[in-house]
């Protein structure tokens, strides 16, 4: 399966996901904001960093740009597509999900191995997990903070597409401890956590058996490509 | 050249951690009659010619598009300040805020 990722000004994670995706044993494929060509792509993710140095709010001008005018057509039409951290605030900004991330409400950025429960496997870069499943990726943002009107985070609780919660603390004072979010198709979601730092062992986050031997970002990347294999 | 002014604030009943740190800071060095500080955004829109309803009414639109997230912000003020502009602006206010700032 060929995954594209899309570059934009201020990514920082844009090679990391390819590295993923290629751990995960499929094809990454560099995309650039300022075309309108995804290359054929099967999957797209929208990777960490701050676009447009964060500039007018977090995503807000990356949702923007030329190619995000393809992303939002291919993810309404089923394409899976992921963003992580800033992905996931151009993924709000494109109002593909709903809400909004905010300043961390501690008012620093920070850097930690975040404890997840997998809320919902309904989606195709969550389908690989056990339902309730505990995972560690490392987290890092200033701007995390989950936010939306009671309406909408109950539709979302109701829903089930609350796709990951904060365990153990909240890092960011998002709502309802909401780490990531899915939509109704499930083809597209989001989270601010960073699956793709944690797939390698020797470079993921610490676990009990061994130093930074975590590779739970791993099942990220390997349920979208079974999604090819399923088709 | 005239400027259209566009004023946005976070949503009033969102933490603002950034005026949050300021307000603690004004605290610390004495500053006991303020209370709580919100930090909002500013854009100053340079247009050529002269501001007519319908590019008011583009960049209103405009405002609660891009330059504002209706989800975390609120559009405060679009409002016309042109050169030399001593107060006598014209445009629109919402939150019950009347008139040029200045």
């Amino acid at each position: 399966m060929r995954i594209g990722v899309v570059t934009f000004p201020g990514s920082l994670d844009d090679r990391d996901a390819m590295r993923a995706i290629r751990l995960a044993g499929g094809e990454p494929v560099a995309l650039w904001h300022g075309t309108h060509d995804l290359d054929g792509v099967e999957a797209i993710v929208l990777p960490g960093g701050f676009s447009y140095g964060d500039y007018l709010r977090c995503g807000a001008i990356a949702a923007r740009s030329p190619i995000m005018a393809e992303v939002i057509d291919a993810a309404n039409n089923g394409v899976p597509v992921l963003g992580i951290c800033n992905g996931f605030q151009i993924l709000v900004e494109a109002q593909l999900l709903p809400g909004g991330l905010i300043r961390n409400d501690h008012g620093s950025f920070i850097r930690r191995n975040q404890r997840l429960r997998v809320e919902s496997t309904d989606s195709v870069f969550t389908s690989g997990f056990e339902q309730g499943q505990e995972i560690t990726i490392p987290l890092k943002n200033g701007e995390g903070g989950f936010i939306a009107d009671d309406e909408t985070l109950d539709r979302l609780e109701g829903e089930g597409l609350v796709a990951f919660r904060y365990l153990d603390v909240n890092p960011n004072g998002s709502l309802r401890d909401i780490a990531g979010l899915r939509n109704e198709r499930g083809n597209v979601v989001g989270l601010m956590p960073h699956p793709e730092h944690a797939v390698e062992p020797g470079f993921g986050p610490d676990t009990s058996d061994a130093m930074r031997s975590g590779v739970d970002g791993l099942t990220f990347f390997t349920s979208v490509l079974q999604q090819s294999v399923l088709k | 050249m005239p400027t259209i002014v566009v004023e946005v604030m976070p949503k009033a009943e969102l933490l603002d951690p950034a005026g949050k740190a300021v307000a603690a800071a004004l605290h610390r060095l004495g500053h006991s009659a303020i209370g709580d500080v919100r930090i909002g955004k500013r854009f100053e829109l340079h247009v050529s010619g002269e501001v007519d309803a319908e590019l008011l009414a583009s960049v209103q639109q405009l405002a609660a598009d891009m330059l504002s997230n209706g989800v975390i912000e609120d559009v405060v003020s679009v409002h016309v300040s042109g050169t030399g502009d001593n107060g006598s602006g014209t445009g629109v206010r919402s939150n019950g805020v009347a008139g040029e700032t200045r």
